[in-house]
């Protein structure tokens, strides 16, 4: 039993990580095809960084992502201190109302989202091309929000409410209280949040795809179109890089958690 | 005393349509050290955090040196708290913690410095500024959050069951040390508790509540000499509270027998509850005794023996360093300094019975009665 355990959990990593391997691999790969190793090289890298298209692109897809993940999360933490402040029976419902536009499929949200862009821009604003940066980047706000927030709340549940009293008590405003003590407690689930976040952002396909106009393109929108086409090696290059920063980030993110996690049980005894 | 500093008036506090203060008035001195004592959910921690601005009272008035405070927030009044479980700022050392409140104020930081180390001198922490707050133990965390709220010398300072997480040894020790504080501050201090041997042993005035409503008000010795109703009796220390009639000024008649006692102004064969305290009870040979009863447990207790006494069915509780086997037959004789008498209230019938039943005891008066006639 113990045995088949570990060879399923074995099967399980080979499975969920040879796919990035292959890439991995592929990525220092001299020759052309996937299907034959034909000696190491960094060249891959170098014409990556020699592709200014490319880089541009990969550019417009971070720089949405900071930004959108950013704006989340400040709507995101303020939303979750307001939900957190509700009644017992209002909080469940809003947090239920906010749970939703998670599990909504991404095709939904992005053509629905693409209908009211398109709808606001031409019927009532009068433009020509109503999808724009400004429309990518509130669909990505929007679909980030509900993940901060999931994140912040545990945190702001967890915190002993007595805390911000004690603030006001010793001459705080509300917004003195957040800033001095609230906003201590709850940042590791910010900073989750806010990561979070960046990585939805960064890897969102669907919903961009809906969303986006034809002068502000994000990466995985223009890769899309690549894949009618044999994949040139760069790409491959690309995506290694793009794997090792979503991993620094979990691990960082993962490494927060734990931290702030011992600091509780400190503070327990 | 001194002047009023603040008046509750007729504040009333519901929570979703259930009522938790139910017209509290209530006014408190100068200098004052008193104590809202009663069990929990009685409504004393409302009634603080009123006081403290947390919660605005359904209807009332909070009068703070004359003035109405109900739309003052918390943090524009010249009170401080040491909440239940400290409330301490995890992220903040206790240097940084006591220094919050003179930060906020912009106060100079030489000043802060000064007097945030004065301060931890008071409390006996010193050296202990760079320490981390969850490297205290709950005594020390407990005089940094008393620091933390003097060092803004408050006039009122509000203390809500600060003891109640502290083993016994080191509770006393910190009445003592907050008395000492006080008393050396001159700070008017409301403090809440459970504990009535604290409330005693620490207050100048003590405001007994249950319900939602005040039961009694007065210093430690009139609230335990005087108790007002059968609640208070009881809560306030052991009790055995007795149904009886209040034949006329100082005369009383109870168990199938008419008592001299000390207390007047009841109507003529008023029924009443009569009060006798474990400790005033003393034992007399059975012959000379006013009742004659026979111990039915003994327990010891370090100071003195706590011995139930059946008297014909209804038992008594009482607290002796006389020794008296189990199964002896005791009499006991009951001076008028010992009987205290109370108006009939909500309270009576529930407390002050150290037997189980009560309806045996009506037949067995009645009984005793006959047997008197």
């Amino acid at each position: 039993m113990k045995k088949a355990n570990r060879v399923i959990t074995i099967l399980i990593f080979v499975f969920l990580y040879a796919p990035m391997l292959v890439l991995i691999i592929g990525s220092f790969n001299e020759g052309k095809s996937l299907a034959r190793f034909d000696g190491f090289t960094f060249e891959q890298y170098a014409e990556l960084f020699r592709d200014q298209d490319l880089l541009k692109l990969l550019g417009n897809s971070i720089l949405i992502s900071v930004i959108s993940s950013f704006v989340a999360t400040v709507f995101g933490t303020v939303a979750a201190v307001g939900i957190c402040n509700l009644k017992p029976k209002m909080r469940r419902l809003v947090m239920q109302l906010t749970d939703i536009p998670m599990t909504n499929p991404d095709i939904v949200t992005g053509i629905s989202l693409s209908l009211l862009f398109v709808f606001v821009g031409t019927k009532m604003l009068g433009q020509r091309d109503s999808l724009t940066f400004w429309t990518l980047l509130i669909a990505h706000v929007t679909f980030n929000l509900p993940y901060v927030i999931l994140n912040v709340m545990p945190k702001l549940n967890q915190m002993d409410h007595s805390l911000t009293d004690a603030a006001m008590d010793l001459g705080c405003t509300p917004l003195q209280s957040f800033f001095k003590v609230t906003l201590h407690e709850i940042l590791p689930g910010v900073v989750a949040g806010a990561i979070m976040a960046f990585t939805m952002s960064l890897d969102d396909f669907v919903i961009s795809y809906f969303v986006s106009g034809m002068d502000f393109v994000t990466l995985p929108v223009e890769i899309y179109s690549y894949t009618k086409k044999p994949i040139p090696p760069k790409i491959y290059a690309m995506f290694t890089l793009l794997f090792l920063l979503i991993l620094v980030l979990m691990i960082t993110m993962n490494l927060l958690q734990l931290r702030s996690d011992k600091k509780k049980v400190q503070v327990g005894k | 005393m001194s002047k009023e500093l603040i008046r509750l008036q007729n504040l009333t506090m519901e929570f979703d349509g259930e009522r938790i203060l139910d017209g509290i008035n209530l006014y408190i001195k100068d200098h004052e050290f008193l104590t809202l004592l009663g069990p929990s959910g009685c409504g004393k921690t409302t009634t603080l955090r009123i006081v403290g601005g947390f919660l605005t009272p359904t209807t009332g008035e909070v009068m703070f040196d004359g003035k109405c405070i109900n739309d003052v927030p918390p943090y524009e009044r010249q009170i401080n708290t040491v909440f239940q479980r400290y409330a301490l700022f995890p992220h903040l050392n206790v240097f940084d913690n006591i220094a919050f409140g003179l930060r906020v104020a912009k106060m100079p930081k030489d000043e802060i410095t000064k007097r945030v180390n004065d301060m931890l001198e008071i409390v006996s922490l010193k050296g202990y500024g760079h320490r981390n707050i969850s490297s205290l133990s709950g005594g020390q965390q407990q005089r940094v959050a008393i620091a933390r709220a003097l060092v803004n010398e408050p006039k009122v300072l509000l203390l809500d069951e600060p003891l109640g997480a502290l083993d016994l040894r080191l509770r006393k020790d910190m009445q003592n040390e907050l008395k000492r504080i006080q008393q050396a501050t001159g700070i008017t201090f409301i403090y809440v508790t459970h504990d009535q041997e604290e409330a005693l042993s620490m207050s100048d005035t003590v405001v007994v509540m249950d319900k939602g409503r005040i039961q009694q008000i007065g210093r430690p010795e009139d609230i335990y000499n005087e108790p007002t109703n059968a609640f208070v009796a009881d809560f306030i220390g052991e009790s055995n509270i007795l149904d009886g009639v209040m034949l006329e000024d100082y005369k009383v008649r109870f168990f199938g027998r008419t008592f001299k006692c000390l207390d007047a102004g009841f109507e003529p064969n008023e029924p009443v509850d009569v009060v006798i305290r474990p400790e005033d009870i003393d034992f007399v040979p059975p012959q000379e005794g006013h009742l004659v009863g026979t111990v039915t447990s003994v327990t010891f207790k370090g100071l003195n023996y706590d011995i139930i006494v059946d008297f014909k069915g209804f038992k008594w509780l009482i607290q002796t360093t006389d020794h008296q086997p189990e199964g002896a037959t005791v009499g006991i004789r009951l001076n008028p300094e010992d009987i205290h008498i109370m108006h009939k209230s909500e309270y009576s019938g529930l407390f002050g019975d150290y037997s189980s039943y009560s309806a045996e005891y009506d037949e067995l008066t009645e009984d005793a009665a006959d047997e008197e006639e």
